[in-house]
Parts: C-alpha cells; sequence; structure tokens
C-alpha cells in the first residue's frame, strides 16, 4: 500500500495551498483532483479579485493559480489529476480511482497519517418547467464553457440571480460573444456588489427584479428556444399576466453553491446547519480539524466563501497537519495560524464578509461545545 | 408554489422522479431526504443527490411546513462517485 504524510482531496485554492504549507514543512504530500488540470475554480476566474493587497487584490484569479501551482512544483508536492477519490475508510485509508497516462483507470488504497478534505462545492439548481433541457445550465459550469474550454455555451443567455457570480458571468459571457438577453432575480434589489451590476447595465442588458423563470420551452430537438419569464409577489409567487417570452438558447443559474461533504459524511464527521455557508458542514476547530482525528477540512467544503479564504484556510490546515506531525514546533505553528486567521478576519469584512466572519465563529463555539477534542477513531456510518 | 411547480415536473434527473411522485410520498409518510429516498428512489441515481437533494428538500420544507435542517440529509456511502466493477475488482481495496 502506498503511503503517505499528507493526502488531500482537491486542487483548488485549498488543497494547493495546504499542499503547500505542509510540502514546506518537510511532509510526503499527496493531491488528489479529478480534474485534467489542477487548480480548481481559479483558471476560469480571467477578472481581478477585490480585497486589500495582502490578499493579491488587483490580480486575476488565474494568475493567483499559476502562483500556487508553481510555488507546489517548488515544494515537490505532488499531484495525481483525472484521479478521483472514491472513499475514506476506517484507519485513514483513501480509496483512489487513479487516472492512467492511456485514459484507463486503476483503483488504489493509499495509507496517510492526516487527510485534509478541500473538496469545494457544487452549484444549486432552481426548477421551473423544463429545468432538465439541454441548455439549462449552472452560471459556473457556462464560465468554464467560456473560459476554460474557450465554447460559447449558447449564443443568447438568460441568466438568474443577480448575486456576484450571476453578475460577472453575464459580463464574461458578453465578453465571450453571448448575448446576454435578460438578468432576472426574485429578490427587489440586485445581490452582489453595485460595480458588477453597473457594468452589466451600462452594457445594455435588460434587468428583470422581481421576476422569476417560469418555464423553459424546446424546440424540435427538446434543447432550450423560449424562456418564459414572469413578476414575482412578495411571496415569491408568479403574478399571472405578466408572463414575458424571450428568445434564448440557453439559461445559466446563479442560485448559490453547497458545500461537496460526501467524504466527511462517510467518517461520521460532527456536522452542522448553516444558511450563510450553504447547508451541512463538518465542524472544525481553529486547526481546521473535524470531529475525526487527523482530518481536516478547507475551503468550500467547509463552508462556501471565495477564493482566498479558501487559501488562507487551506493554508491553516497544512501548517495543522504537519504540526500534529512533528515537522513543525508548536511555537511557530501556533504564530504562523494566528497571523493567517487575523488575515481571514480581514477578508471577512464588509457588508458580505460580516455575516461569515459571524457564522465561522457560531461553527468554532459549537465544535467547542460539541466535541471539544478530535476524537482518535474514524468510525465508519453504518 | 403550485404554479410554477406542476406535478410532472422532473426533480431527480437521474432517477426521473417528478414532484407528484415526491408530494405522494410525503403523504405516504415520508418525512425527510432518506424517506422520500427509501420511497421512490429520488437521490438514489448515479449523482446520488447531489442535484436534486436541495430541490428535495425545498418541497419536503414546503408540504411539511418544517425547516431545511429539519429535513436531515442522505446517508454517504462508498463510493462516493460512479466507478466501474471491473476497476473495484483489480484494485485491492481495503
Amino acid at each position: 500500500m502506498i503511503e503517505k504524510d499528507v493526502v488531500i482531496v482537491g486542487a483548488g485554492p485549498a488543497g494547493l495551498a495546504a499542499g503547500i504549507e505542509a510540502s514546506k514543512a518537510g511532509a510526503n504530500v499527496l493531491i488528489i483532483d479529478l480534474n485534467i488540470k489542477p487548480g480548481g475554480q481559479l483558471f476560469k476566474q480571467i477578472h481581478k479579485f477585490f480585497g486589500s493587497s495582502a490578499h493579491r487584490s488587483g490580480t486575476r484569479g488565474m494568475d493567483i493559480g499559476m502562483l500556487l501551482l508553481r510555488e507546489a512544483e517548488e515544494n515537490g508536492v505532488e499531484i495525481w489529476l483525472k484521479s478521483t477519490v472514491i472513499g475514506l475508510f476506517p484507519g485513514n485509508k483513501v480509496a483512489v480511482e487513479k487516472g492512467l497516462e492511456n485514459e484507463a483507470k486503476e483503483v488504489v488504497t493509499i495509507l496517510a497519517k492526516k487527510i485534509i478534505v478541500a473538496t469545494g462545492a457544487s452549484e444549486n439548481v432552481v426548477r421551473f418547467k423544463g429545468w432538465t433541457k439541454p441548455g439549462v445550465m449552472g452560471a459556473g459550469a457556462a464560465q468554464t464553457m467560456i473560459n476554460v474550454n474557450h465554447v460559447k455555451p449558447g449564443e443568447k443567455v438568460v441568466m438568474l440571480g443577480s448575486g456576484n457570480v450571476g453578475l460577472i458571468v453575464s459580463y464574461q459571457l458578453m465578453q465571450a460573444g453571448c448575448d446576454v438577453v435578460a438578468l432576472v432575480e426574485a429578490a427587489p434589489k440586485i445581490g452582489g456588489y453595485a460595480v458588477h451590476a453597473a457594468k452589466i447595465r451600462r452594457a445594455g442588458v435588460p434587468i428583470y427584479m422581481k421576476h422569476t423563470i417560469i418555464e423553459a420551452i424546446g424546440d424540435e430537438t427538446d434543447c432550450v428556444k423560449e424562456v418564459v419569464i414572469a413578476e414575482v409577489d412578495d411571496k415569491f409567487q408568479p403574478i399571472s399576466g405578466t408572463e414575458k417570452v424571450i428568445e434564448a438558447d440557453c439559461v445559466a443559474i446563479a442560485a448559490g453553491l453547497k458545500p461537496t461533504v460526501e467524504l466527511t459524511r462517510l467518517l461520521n464527521c460532527e456536522f452542522t446547519f448553516n444558511g450563510v455557508f450553504g447547508g451541512f458542514i463538518p465542524l472544525h476547530n481553529k486547526n481546521m480539524e473535524t470531529s475525526v482525528e487527523g482530518v481536516y477540512v478547507a475551503g468550500d467544503a467547509t463552508g462556501v466563501e471565495e477564493a482566498n479564504t479558501a487559501l488562507e484556510e487551506g493554508r491553516i490546515a497544512g501548517i495543522a497537519a504537519a504540526q500534529s506531525l512533528s515537522l513543525i514546533a508548536d511555537k511557530e505553528a501556533e504564530e504562523k495560524k494566528d497571523a493567517i486567521w487575523k488575515r481571514l478576519e480581514m477578508l471577512r469584512l464588509g457588508p458580505f464578509g460580516e455575516r461569515r466572519l459571524s457564522a465561522k465563529e457560531v461553527v468554532l463555539a459549537e465544535y467547542l461545545n460539541k466535541v471539544g477534542m478530535p476524537q482518535a477513531e474514524i468510525k465508519l456510518k453504518g | 408554489m403550485s404554479e410554477i411547480m406542476p406535478d410532472d415536473m422532473i426533480v431527480c434527473r437521474c432517477e426521473e422522479i417528478t414532484v407528484g411522485e415526491i408530494k405522494q410520498s410525503i403523504r405516504e409518510g415520508a418525512k425527510d431526504i432518506t424517506g422520500v429516498k427509501r420511497r421512490v428512489r429520488a437521490g438514489m441515481g448515479l449523482c446520488q443527490g447531489r442535484t436534486c437533494e436541495k430541490l428535495v428538500q425545498q418541497i419536503l420544507c414546503s408540504e411539511l411546513n418544517i425547516c431545511p435542517e429539519q429535513t436531515g440529509r442522505s446517508t454517504a456511502r462508498p463510493p462516493v462517485r460512479p466507478v466501474t466493477f471491473g476497476e473495484l475488482a483489480e484494485g485491492g481495496v481495503v
């Protein structure tokens, strides 16, 4: 059986940062990712990030991805791509469907001293009549198509949701040559930053506030050809008689994300429900360690936030894992982690960040109450 | 809600389970995600509920007038992603 000091699931910002920190401390690190390239969602972030200079504001997500990859390489982090973790088993065993060079796959088991779960999040869907038709997709999927694969998801796009993802992806769709024919939002006000909304407005995209999608109508091949929208009342119920038919071949849904948590569920980690973070999440302490000893979480898998917070949480998990392997002196590790928690506080500021700051405090407090100290034995859910 | 959620609308694409079938399972006694899953297989397909779990949750909430955390969550079991029997048989998994 292959043995590693630290096995990290997911090569996004959290996983890469965790790998870099653990490896710097001298740990033998393996990162496993199911995609063909590492970087998670960073390489589709062609826009400049907001925030403080300590967090590379003004830098494009894709450039942060390049920096991380270089740092991982320089520190000797091993990355398996096209490889999927299919299970975690008692005794810190990680089952992997490993991608081989000839597109073949083989199932291997790795013995890991420490496991860091950085599996990210997946997009929420919204159901309306016809939501399963070809042409309806997550806004994040549309963004991957244009920015990573250079394929237009459609010619005329209706965007549902005016959060930052909906706004930014709308703009990028236009840059890619798509026509964004409507931005539909059920709430009475724009969800994301005003600066992004202003860009969309200036570009002439019709914005329908207090509206929702009623139906996606398909053509003879069932692909989307028209989208029916309608105004909603204060209880978000469509008002009959306000329907409008818009010609479109793509619907992009920007309705938030939910943490990907199967692996931590599998280990029977203590969970909590947190609306701010997108649903059920594994509890963790200030080491990012779950209720199960030696199993850490970082990034969106422990609550949906953004790339910079994922990166910083990943660093903490990597340092804490190395510390528990006695690869870093306690004093040095504590100083490093403290500095990162301070930076995280700076990231969790402003109208969007403050809610996440207090939600994080709730999660940490609940861990102390419910768990106290992580439990040594991994129990498989019965 | 009923107006934009007709009974024939698909909720679980993998198993092709409709709003109507899920509502029926709730009338038959399903009280949470697992209860619906056991009765009509919503969330039992290839994606294991990654797409539809929140939709089933919404229907449970509106039908039973409960909040999302009361709908529970489905049980995770390995393999958490699809893998062929051949690969499993050849690889020495635990």
